[in-house]
């Protein structure tokens, strides 16, 4: 028997400049992320601070920063809300029948014209809400309050023109919809050959393999996607200015014309024309959308977290 | 004995009637037909109770899948006809998404082409009332402030997301990821307001320049860069990358020969979403750029057009008469979807000419 030495000990991987340069640029602009950030922050609290000490009369409405913010908040989550609910079932519909029902020539075509929906910019959804969406709407709106008007809901009076909650929430949802599809898609696309195959050849049929198959896998990639979708629908801007008719404070109803506006909208309508404490009570009202904002992402992260097992890298 | 034996005792007994009824399909053609047959019920149904487009759609869909389940069910059993339900609501899914589409691109067309010629591409708004008059200030200024957004955001998106997948380790990494996903957030309005403070800072209140805009731009596109790469990076096989270290590759040749390249179809796709994105971009300009009527291509010095702010305005100040102000809006907004549609084939042309062939 021979005496076993120890192992040499293993050559210690050589730090090459190149690596050395590559790593040191990629740190650097991770970081650079951060002080970002943090200058957002810092200059949405300093800035916003004025209105949060400023007696409640001087403040735009006169019933103090909540008053003034509030419903904003609520016009807000109500539309993205909306979006979502729309939204999220219809993408992942979408993205299954493009990656697993489609006719393969065909799919690489689909996937194309739904990405093209994402491209078109929020303006120009904004035109097509206000000439198109909101008059076709109006009929549905008037059955709405005729049929449904014991739903608070749809409580009535229909809007003429169409231009409500509800008409905002829908075309939010056509916009973050390719979002939503378009993550989902690359995900579902990635569940490993070999699982399909195998739920196959099983005898599943191919909803069944969808099901044991894809869906597990791309259970994160599709709250990944929902979640940047409320995120644009959070932050929308210009369509939601140009669509909604805001007039009026916190209702839960839908199809009327007096709507609470959203945080985004209002400031866009408002910040050219405004000076002084109105602009630091529009960047508070900001600072409430970025703090809401904050939440549903830490939200969407721990959900994500909680699946980051499925990740393809580990 | 056993019960199953078969009388005649031969070899070959055929099949039980179960089995055999387990398999039976029906042609091809039978769904199609099922799923029209129920259409045209439905169009039916709404013709007598007062005809309408959206009507007709509805009940005709529902119909023809109700036709397609029921025959699937009696026929096929409960596991096939559940497959071919949600195959008929995954296609009318995709049926539906294609509604606002269409809708919308015939709207932009038919409203638009009014005023594509020669003179809106040609000439500014400088001294212009009424008639005539030209986007050509705000296009260049569009291709300025986004050329410069995709110059910033890109190069440090990329080399974040590949910080987050090959590099990142521990607090740092968690704080980034965590802090990418956040300003993913962050409301396209609120970068405006961002870029606005820190150019109001050196340059005092009322400071309107192209390079601000920019600025705005990139907080918005810098985390959509990270976040789409970052999620193709990772599905990149670990395989791959571990093979190339066996061979002796250093880490960084293997990040550009190998992760890269395999991943470079995502990340055009990625990267053209997010340029997508920030093309049309209306909030954080109206804020930081600002519009002027004549033309001015430098982002350092003061207010410059852009096609979406461009639009904005001309529809919602058309000024008198409204009508021609009106139409320029809308053509401005077919040229914003013209210009993000061939931003698009570009992407989808980087990802056809170097992604490697895969197996599957």
């Amino acid at each position: 028997m021979t005496i076993t030495s120890a192992p040499p000990e293993p050559p210690r991987p050589k730090r090459r400049i190149g690596d050395r340069v590559f790593a040191g640029s990629a740190t650097g602009a991770g970081v650079l992320i951060l002080l970002v950030l943090a200058g957002v922050a810092i200059f949405l609290i300093s800035e916003a601070w004025p209105a949060v000490t400023a007696p409640a009369g001087d403040i735009p409405g006169g019933d103090g920063l909540s008053g003034y913010i509030a419903p904003l908040i609520f016009g807000t989550l109500v539309a993205a809300v909306i979006a979502l609910v729309v939204a999220t079932p219809l993408a992942v519909a979408i993205a299954l029948y493009i990656t697993y029902y489609a006719p393969r020539r065909l799919a690489a075509t689909m996937g194309y014209v739904i990405d093209l929906l994402a491209a078109i910019p929020s303006v120009v959804y904004g035109f097509w809400g206000i000439a198109t969406l909101a008059p076709a709407l109006v009929p549905f709106y008037v059955w709405a309050e005729d049929h449904l008007g014991f739903i608070p809901l749809f409580a009535g009076p229909a809007s003429a023109t169409g231009r409500t909650m509800l008409t905002a929430g829908i075309m939010l949802a056509v916009m973050i919809l390719p979002i939503i599809s378009a993550i989902s898609r690359e995900v579902f696309g990635q569940a490993p050959a070999l699982h399909r195959e195998a739920a196959l050849a099983l005898g599943a049929t191919r909803c069944e393999m969808i099901r044991m198959a894809v869906l597990p896998y791309g259970k994160s990639g599709v709250i990944g996607g929902a979640m940047l979708g409320l995120g644009r629908a959070l932050g929308e801007t210009l369509a939601i200015a140009i669509v909604l008719s805001a007039s009026g404070g916190i209702t839960f109803n839908l199809i009327s014309s007096s709507n609470p506006s959203t945080i985004a909208a209002n400031i866009a309508l408002q910040f050219p024309e405004s000076t002084g404490l109105d602009v630091n009570t529009l960047i508070a009202s900001g600072l409430a959308l970025f703090v809401i904002t904050l939440a549903v992402n830490m939200l969407a992260r721990w959900i994500v977290n909680r699946r980051a097992d499925f990740s393809g890298a580990n | 004995m056993t019960a199953t034996r078969p009388a005649e005792g031969g070899t070959t007994a055929p099949p039980r009637r179960g089995l055999v009824e387990q398999h039976r399909r029906l042609p091809r053609v039978a769904f199609p037909a099922l799923f029209l047959l129920g259409v045209l019920v439905g169009v039916t149904l709404s013709a007598v109770t007062g005809f309408s487009i959206v009507l007709a759609a509805i009940y005709g869909v529902v119909l023809g899948i109700l036709a397609v389940y029921a025959v699937s069910r009696v026929v096929e059993g409960s596991r096939k006809s559940f497959d071919r339900l949600v195959t008929c609501v995954v296609t009318t899914a995709f049926a539906v998404a294609m509604v606002p589409l269409v809708s919308l691109v015939w709207t932009v067309l038919s409203r638009g082409l009014k005023r594509l010629d020669g003179e809106f591409f040609n000439s500014s708004m400088l001294g212009i009332v009424g008639e005539g008059g030209g986007a050509y200030h705000a296009i260049f200024g569009t291709l300025v402030i986004t050329g410069i957004t995709a110059l910033i955001s890109v190069p440090i998106g990329l080399l974040t997301a590949i910080y987050l997948v090959e590099y990142g380790r521990g607090r740092l990494k968690k704080a980034i990821t965590f802090l990418v996903d956040v300003m993913t957030g962050i409301p396209s309005i609120v970068a405006g307001l961002f870029a606005f403070a820190l150019f109001a800072l050196f340059f005092g209140p009322g400071v309107r320049m192209g390079i601000m805009g920019a600025v705005a731009l990139s907080v918005l596109m810098i985390p959509v860069v990270v976040r789409s790469s970052e999620e193709v990076l990772k599905l990149v096989p670990n395989e791959l990358r571990e093979a190339a270290y066996a061979l002796g590759v250093p880490k960084w040749r293997t990040i550009i020969k190998i992760v890269i390249p395999t991943a470079m179809a995502g990340l055009a796709t990625g990267v053209t979403l997010a340029v997508a994105r920030v093309v049309g971009e209306t909030a954080p300009l109206l804020i930081t750029v600002g519009i002027i009527n004549g033309t001015n291509l430098d982002p350092f010095d003061g207010r410059m057009a852009t096609l979406p702010v461009f639009a904005y305005y001309q529809l919602t100040q058309p000024g008198f008469p409204p009508e021609y102000a009106i139409d320029r809006a809308w053509t401005a907004a077919l040229i914003l979807i013209i210009l993000v549609m061939a931003l698009n084939v570009v992407g989808r042309l980087i990802s056809r000419f170097f992604a490697p062939k895969t197996g599957r």
